[in-house]
C-alpha cells in the first residue's frame, strides 16, 4: 500500500461521501423532514439514533434470560426461529446475449449470491462478459455483509478481476441497499496493489408497468485511481452505462427481458480505446434471462 | 378441475387480471390422480375435511400424521389430528378434568397448544417453553381441568405444521348450561393452504418480501390517478410511501397467489354448507385459524349478532362484518330469512376469499359478492393520529387527496360514529398534558400513559419505522373496512358481560413495540427477535398494565398464552377480555394482564410467518 496516491485518498473521500449520501443518518433525517415539511413539527420515524432516555428493552426481565431464570426448560435452548436459521438465494440478474450495431456479438452475467441471516451474511457478486467463448472481463467479489441500517447493508471482503490481461485482486469495502425512492443502490470502494484504487457505483431501478411487466432502468459507473495500462484503463472516470431492460415475470423468479444500453468509456479509458482502433462508446441491444433461488 | 374467479376489476388494461383458485369442489378426486400417487394413499382416500368430526368425554387420544389432500388438483400432504382436516371439534365440560392424548406419527416433533384455554403452563405445548414437544412415535399426556367455556382452538406449535392442516375446534359447554339460546350450532374454522412447502414461502419472502404481492402501485396507477385528480395530487399521494421505501399495499405478506382459502377444510368452490329450517336462530362459532391471514367475514342479507369473542361472552353487538385476524374467534347468531346465505369471508388484501352457504338443504348457493377494491394504506396507518388530527383540524383544506380525508367525508353514510373519532384523537392529542397532570395527583397509572418510549433497540436494521403520536382509539374498523357503506364491528363495540376479573388497577405498567422491517422480513417486539430478546416478567399475584404499540404498517393478532388480556379504553375503562387481541398499525393499545399463572408461557403475534421470524416474547410468572 506504499504507492498510495493522493488519487486514490480522493477516491476514498468521494466514497466516504457518497456512503454519507445513501446509507446513513442524512436518508432518514430527509425522510423525516419532508414528512414534518407536510404535516408538523418535529418528527423522524426512520433510522437514527436512540436518545439518551430511550427504553431498555431488557428492562422487563428482572433476570430472566431464556435459557435461565424460573421455570426455564433444562439444557440448551431448543426453541429457536428464524432468526436464528440461515438462509440463502442466488440472484442471476443479468445473463444475456449482446449484440452492437456494428454486428460484434457477446454474453454477459451478473449475478449475487448470499447466505446467512438476517443481519450478517456472506455475500458473492460476480459480473463478467465472454466474445467468442473468450472471457473479456470479470470481476468477482467475496464479501461480508453486516447491516448497518434499516435498507443498508455495510460490504467488507475481495475482489478478482481476471479476463484480458493480468489478474488484479483488491479489498473492497462498500454498501448497499434501498435508497429512498426505491433505488438499488451498490457503492463499493477498492484498494489493490501498488497503490491502486477504485470506486464502482451501481443502480437499478423497477418501475412496474403491471404487476409482471417491469421497466428496469440501470446505470454503473467505474472508477479508477490510477492508471492501469495492461487492463487498458485509466485514473478517473473509466466507463459507465446506462441501460434501460423490459422483463415479464412469468413468475417472481423467471423473467425473460430486452432491452438495449449505452455503454462509454472516458477520460484516458477512452482515448486508450480509440488508440488501439476501438470505439469509446457503443450502443447494444441485449435479451436475456433474469432468475433467482 | 381448476376453476379460476376472475376480480371484479373496473380498472385496466395495465394490471392483468389477477385470478383467485377457487379450489376444487370436492374431495371425491382420486380417479384424476396418476397411480403412483395413489399407491402412496392411504386406503381410505384422502383426508376427510367438511365439518369435523367431535370428541366428547374426558378421555381423548389424538393422533398426529401425514395424509393426504387435494384442494388445488394438486396432490399434498395434510399434517392433520385423527385423520381429518379440519382436526376433530373437541366437546367438553367446563369443570371437568380432561386426559387428552397425543401420539405423534409424523417423521419429526409436533405439539398441541390449547388456544385460549387456561391451564398449567406444562400443558400449553410449545416446545422448548412449556414442555420438550413429541417426539416422533411418542405420546404426550395432557391433563388438565376446564375452568372456563366458551369457543376456543387447539393448533401445532411445532414448525409450520399448523399451515399444513394441525388444527381444530374446541367447545367448552358451561358448568350451569349455555345462556346464548340457539337451534342450531355450527363451528366455522377458517383456514388458509399452501400448494407450497411453508419453509420454502418463508424463505422466499426472506429474498423478496412481496412476493406474493400482485396489488403492488402501478404505472397505470398512477395515470389514472394523474386522470382523477391531477399530477401534484398523484405525485403526493405516493410521496411518502417511496421516500419510506414502503409499501401502501402491504397488506397481506401471503395472497391468493399461493393461498386458497378454507372454511371448515372446503375451498369456496367446494362451498362448505351448513344446513337449518326456516325460522331458527343459528349460532356461528367462527374461528380464525388461518396461518397467516385476516377475514373480513358477512353474511350478506343478514346482520350478525357477535355474542362471544374469544370465548368470553360479550354484550349482543349486531353488525353486518367483522374482521378477525388468525387466533381470534366470534360467535354469532343469526336468523336466516332466504333458503340460501352465503357466509364471505374475503382476505384483508382482497386477494380471495373463503366462502360457505346456510342453506334449507344442500346443494342451494346464493349469489356471491364479488371481493371488495383494494384500498391503499393511509396516513393514519402510517402515522397515527398525526394525520388524523391535521385533517380533522382543516377539514375543509383543499388540495388534501389523502384516504383519511375520504374517512371525514363519507362519515355521512355512517352518522356521526366517523366524525367522534376523529375529535376524539383530537381530544388526546390536544389535551395529553390536562390528562397527566390530572391523573398525577390521584392515580398515575389510572390511565394508560400516552408518551411514547420507543425502545433503545428500535433505531437500527431491525426497525424500518417509529410512530411518535399513535392512534389511541379502538373505533377504527381498519383499512378497506372503512365506511364501507356497512356496521363493522371495532374493538369498541366490545364489552364483556361482568366486567374484569379483578376490580383491581394495574400496579405497574410495561410498554412494548411490535416492530419488523418489511424489506427483510424481520419482525420483532422492540426491534430485536426472539433469539435476541430476554421474557417478560410478571411477579406472581400483580396486576399488570401492557402497552402494546404497532410501530408497524400490519395488523398483528398478538396473543399471549395462559393469561387474560382484558382490553382498556385510553380513558383505562375496561372493554373486552381476549386471549388474541389485533393490533392496528400506528395504533397503541393496552390490556390489564392478572399474573395469576405460574411458569413461562408464549407470547407472539398469531401471524405465523411474523412469529416465526421472530416476533415471539417469553412471559415468566413468577
Amino acid at each position: 500500500m506504499s504507492g498510495f496516491g493522493h488519487k486514490g485518498v480522493k477516491i476514498c473521500k468521494t466514497l466516504i461521501a457518497l456512503v454519507a449520501i445513501a446509507g446513513f443518518q442524512p436518508v432518514w433525517a430527509q425522510s423525516g423532514q419532508t414528512m414534518a415539511a407536510m404535516d408538523h413539527g418535529e418528527m423522524n420515524q426512520q433510522g437514527g439514533s436512540a436518545p439518551a432516555d430511550a427504553r431498555d428493552p431488557h428492562a422487563y426481565a428482572d433476570g430472566n434470560t431464556l435459557e435461565s431464570g424460573e421455570y426455564a426448560q433444562s439444557g440448551p435452548r431448543q426453541l429457536r426461529l428464524a432468526d436464528e436459521h440461515n438462509f440463502g438465494s442466488l440472484l442471476v440478474d443479468r445473463l444475456e446475449h449482446i449484440k452492437t450495431n456494428d454486428g460484434a456479438n457477446s454474453t454477459a452475467y451478473d449475478l449475487q449470491a448470499w447466505f446467512g441471516r438476517d443481519y450478517d451474511r456472506l455475500v458473492i457478486k460476480a459480473e463478467g462478459d465472454y466474445t467468442k467463448g473468450k472471457l473479456q472481463e470479470a470481476r468477482s467479489e467475496l464479501l461480508w455483509g453486516h447491516a448497518v441500517a434499516n435498507y443498508w447493508d455495510a460490504q467488507l471482503g475481495v475482489r478478482h478481476d481476471s479476463g484480458v490481461g493480468p489478474n488484479r485482486s483488491w479489498l473492497a469495502f462498500g454498501i448497499q441497499g434501498l435508497a429512498p425512492y426505491w433505488f438499488e443502490v451498490d457503492a463499493t470502494a477498492y484498494l489493490g496493489e501498488n497503490g491502486r484504487s477504485a470506486l464502482r457505483v451501481a443502480t437499478e431501478y423497477e418501475l412496474l408497468l403491471t404487476q409482471r411487466l417491469i421497466l428496469q432502468p440501470r446505470a454503473e459507473f467505474n472508477f479508477y485511481g490510477k492508471r492501469d495500462v495492461v487492463r487498458n484503463i485509466g485514473s478517473g472516470l473509466s466507463d459507465g452505462a446506462l441501460g434501460l431492460r423490459l422483463r415479464y415475470e412469468f413468475s417472481r423468479q423467471i423473467a425473460p427481458y430486452i432491452g438495449v444500453e449505452r455503454v462509454e468509456k472516458f477520460g484516458q479509458t477512452a482515448d486508450m480505446a480509440r488508440d488501439a482502433g476501438e470505439r469509446a462508446g457503443e450502443t447494444r441491444w441485449v435479451a436475456g434471462l433474469r432468475f433467482w433461488f | 378441475m381448476k376453476l379460476l374467479l376472475q376480480r371484479n376489476n373496473p380498472a385496466s388494461i395495465f394490471t392483468p387480471r389477477r385470478r383467485f383458485v377457487q379450489g376444487l369442489i370436492g374431495g371425491g378426486v382420486l380417479a384424476a390422480i396418476s397411480p403412483w400417487v395413489r399407491a402412496a394413499v392411504t386406503p381410505l382416500g384422502l383426508t376427510p375435511t367438511g365439518s369435523a368430526p367431535v370428541l366428547s368425554g374426558t378421555e381423548i387420544q389424538l393422533t398426529v400424521a401425514e395424509t393426504p389432500v387435494n384442494f388445488t388438483g394438486k396432490m399434498r400432504l395434510a399434517t392433520t389430528i385423527n385423520g381429518s382436516l379440519p382436526a376433530p371439534t373437541l366437546r367438553l365440560r367446563e369443570g371437568e378434568m380432561v386426559t387428552i392424548r397425543v401420539t405423534n406419527r409424523l417423521p419429526v416433533a409436533t405439539s398441541i397448544h390449547w388456544h385460549g384455554i387456561l391451564l398449567p403452563f406444562q400443558m400449553d405445548g410449545v416446545p422448548g417453553i412449556s414442555y420438550a414437544g413429541i417426539a416422533p412415535g411418542e405420546t404426550f399426556t395432557y391433563r388438565f381441568r376446564l375452568q372456563q367455556s366458551g369457543t376456543y382452538w387447539y393448533h401445532s406449535h411445532s414448525g409450520h405444521q399448523e399451515q399444513t392442516g394441525m388444527y381444530g375446534a374446541i367447545i367448552v359447554e358451561p358448568r350451569d348450561g349455555e345462556t346464548i339460546r340457539a337451534d342450531r350450532d355450527y363451528v366455522v374454522q377458517l383456514s388458509d393452504w399452501t400448494d407450497e412447502n411453508p419453509e420454502r414461502v418463508f424463505a422466499k419472502l426472506k429474498v423478496q418480501s412481496d412476493y406474493y404481492n400482485y396489488s403492488k402501485p402501478t404505472v397505470g396507477d398512477f395515470f389514472r390517478d394523474v386522470s382523477n385528480g391531477g399530477t401534484a395530487a398523484a405525485l403526493d399521494k405516493r410521496k411518502m410511501w417511496n421516500e419510506m421505501r414502503m409499501n401502501p399495499t402491504d397488506l397481506a405478506d401471503l395472497s391468493a397467489a399461493t393461498y386458497t382459502y378454507l372454511m371448515n377444510g372446503t375451498t369456496p368452490a367446494g362451498n362448505w354448507t351448513g344446513i337449518f329450517r326456516p325460522g331458527e336462530r343459528i349460532r356461528l362459532r367462527f374461528i380464525n385459524s388461518a396461518a397467516n391471514s385476516f377475514y373480513d367475514v358477512r353474511i350478506p342479507g343478514l346482520t350478525m349478532t357477535v355474542v362471544q369473542s374469544d370465548g368470553v361472552n360479550v354484550e349482543p353487538v349486531t353488525v353486518d362484518e367483522f374482521r378477525f385476524g388468525p387466533g381470534e374467534t366470534y360467535d354469532v347468531l343469526v336468523e336466516p330469512k332466504d333458503e340460501a346465505h352465503t357466509i364471505f369471508a374475503q382476505s384483508m388484501d382482497r386477494s380471495g376469499y373463503a366462502r360457505g352457504t346456510l342453506a334449507v338443504h344442500a346443494g342451494l348457493e346464493a349469489s356471491v359478492p364479488a371481493l371488495d377494491k383494494i384500498e391503499w394504506l393511509t396516513m393514519a396507518d402510517m402515522m397515527g393520529s398525526m394525520a388524523g388530527m391535521n385533517h380533522g383540524a382543516m377539514p375543509g383544506m383543499p388540495g388534501m387527496d389523502h384516504a383519511s380525508m375520504n374517512h371525514d367525508m363519507s362519515g355521512m353514510d355512517h352518522g356521526a360514529m366517523p366524525m367522534a373519532h376523529d375529535m376524539d384523537k383530537m381530544a388526546h392529542g390536544a389535551m395529553s398534558m390536562d390528562h397527566s397532570q390530572h391523573t398525577m395527583k390521584d392515580n398515575p397509572l389510572a390511565k394508560p400513559s400516552t408518551k411514547v418510549r420507543h425502545a433503545n433497540t428500535e433505531y437500527g436494521p431491525s426497525t424500518d419505522m417509529r410512530v411518535d403520536m399513535p392512534r389511541t382509539s379502538l373505533d377504527d374498523p381498519g383499512i378497506g373496512l372503512r365506511n364501507n357503506g356497512r356496521k363493522v364491528l371495532t374493538l369498541a363495540d366490545l364489552s364483556t358481560i361482568g366486567g374484569p376479573l379483578d376490580p383491581r388497577g394495574p400496579e405497574r405498567e410495561l410498554e412494548l413495540h411490535l416492530t419488523g422491517n418489511m424489506e427483510r422480513y424481520t419482525w420483532s417486539f422492540d426491534g430485536l427477535e426472539f433469539g435476541s430478546s430476554t421474557p417478560v416478567h410478571f411477579k406472581h399475584g400483580e396486576r399488570v398494565r401492557v402497552i402494546l404499540q404497532n410501530d408497524t404498517m400490519m395488523t398483528h393478532p398478538m396473543h399471549m398464552h395462559g393469561l387474560w388480556s382484558e382490553l382498556e379504553t385510553v380513558e383505562g375503562e375496561f372493554q373486552a377480555r381476549r386471549h388474541t387481541i389485533p393490533v392496528q398499525p400506528a395504533q397503541r393499545i393496552s390490556f390489564l394482564v392478572n399474573a395469576d399463572a405460574l411458569g413461562r408461557w408464549a407470547w407472539h403475534c398469531h401471524l405465523m410467518f411474523h412469529m416465526h421470524a421472530g416476533m415471539f416474547r417469553e412471559v415468566v410468572v413468577s
